[in-house]
């Protein structure tokens, strides 16, 4: 049998009690600051979270996504000139090609031109006549044939890379030369590179010279130098355009000139005869 | 501006016009003719020059006979000369190359390549 609880006892087990209950409500009161802490938390993160999603629909972050945007399309802009621009380099340096390219016709041409009208010397022209064709066209061989209007022949006044005394007659409207007399078109063979002349005088180029409509001679090309003999450039045929017109002209007037200088010198010598200075 | 004494050496007159004609598009260009070898180094004996074009195939002095007694010649030996010649041939070129040309040009020439040439080995720029 249990013995009855003293006083003592009882008041030792009433302190543990009220021990543990005082404990109880420490963390019961523990519990309650913490709940207030975390709603505090809460509250806050919520306001935060408001103020994002007002930033996404307004500032800052809104404006800078607009400024980015601007950027992004200026940048393209930007890009899209870069490109207009590089394109009218392109553009600006194949037209300086072409400007220079002609520059270096129009030098040849004016050269030619000058040197031809240069002198009233028959033999003189001619030589400046083949010095073009060699320098400025590049061909090593080649013959003028001037046209006898009475035979109705053309024969060679001058050659380079052959003979002119080799060269044979030719009738008006015989083979390629005698047919640029006879109709005044220039012959081009265009397969420069290919070309097989079937014989010595077959032409890879003639040219007519011709003053109007009058043809006075032909100007036959028959090979081209090694570093030329690929292909007939542009500035080529406005040489031969050019010297059709102009070699003839030069040709004829110094050959009129020639002709007048000697009835003139025959003149001066039957006056002199006449009024007695040639005694 | 700068100067620039140039020396063509040219037997035939159409190509001597075409090369003074060109080289004069270049600022500043002083053109000095010659007909030949001889002609070219007596006005080599009375000026300094810049540069010399040259053709290979003249009367009395060609142009690398001209050419070897430039190089040997202390007042002109490093003035840069650019070789013409009507001749493709490799062997006149590799003959004024080992002779001390600086550049070579085969006939018929092409008056912008002329001027680039002389633009590079100048130094000038367009």
């Amino acid at each position: 049998m249990d013995k009855p609880e003293s006083g003592a006892d009882l008041f030792k087990k009433t302190r543990e009690f009220l021990e543990i209950f005082r404990k109880g409500e420490e963390f019961t009161q523990d519990l309650l600051k913490e709940n207030e802490r975390l709603r505090f938390k809460i509250v806050q993160l919520e306001e935060e979270i408001k103020a994002v999603k007002k930033g996404v629909d307004g500032s800052p972050v809104g404006e800078l996504q607009e400024a980015l945007k601007r950027a992004q399309e200026e940048k393209q802009a930007l890009v899209d000139r870069f490109k207009e621009v590089e394109a009218e380099n392109k553009d600006f340096a194949s037209k300086y090609v072409e400007v220079e390219e002609e520059n270096n016709n129009l030098a040849n041409l004016y050269v030619a031109s000058y040197q031809l009208h240069s002198t009233l010397d028959f033999t003189e022209v001619l030589r400046i006549l083949q010095e073009i064709v060699i320098n400025l066209v590049g061909s090593d061989r080649f013959a003028i044939l001037l046209l006898d209007e009475v035979t109705n022949e053309l024969t060679a006044v001058a050659a380079e890379g052959m003979d002119e005394k080799r060269i044979k007659k030719v009738k008006v409207g015989e083979g390629v030369i005698g047919d640029v007399a006879k109709t005044g078109e220039s012959y081009f063979e265009h397969d420069v590179e290919g070309f097989k002349p079937a014989h010595e005088l077959e032409p890879l180029v003639c040219i007519p010279l011709k003053i109007k409509d009058r043809i006075i001679g032909v100007l036959a090309i028959f090979s081209l130098l090694e570093q030329k003999s690929k292909k007939l450039n542009r500035v080529d045929y406005e040489l031969f355009s050019m010297l059709a017109g102009h070699a003839a002209t030069a040709l004829f007037s110094s050959k009129l000139y020639s002709v007048s200088e000697r009835k003139l010198t025959t003149i001066q010598g039957f006056i002199d005869l006449l009024s007695g200075k040639g005694k | 501006m700068a100067e620039y004494n140039f020396l063509v050496v040219e037997d035939s007159p159409t190509m001597r016009q075409l090369i003074t004609f060109s080289l004069k598009r270049i600022r500043g260009a002083k053109i000095f003719e010659a007909g030949n070898g001889v002609e070219a180094l007596k006005k080599l004996s009375e000026n300094k020059f810049n540069l010399i074009v040259a053709d290979i195939n003249m009367p009395l002095m060609d142009g690398l006979k001209l050419l070897s007694i430039v190089r040997k010649d202390p007042n002109h030996s490093t003035v840069p000369v650019i070789i013409v010649t009507t001749e493709g041939a490799d062997a006149d070129k590799e003959k004024g190359m080992k002779l001390g040309a600086n550049a070579y040009l085969p006939k018929p020439i092409q008056t912008n390549e002329l001027l680039k040439t002389v633009r590079e080995l100048l130094k000038i720029e367009d």
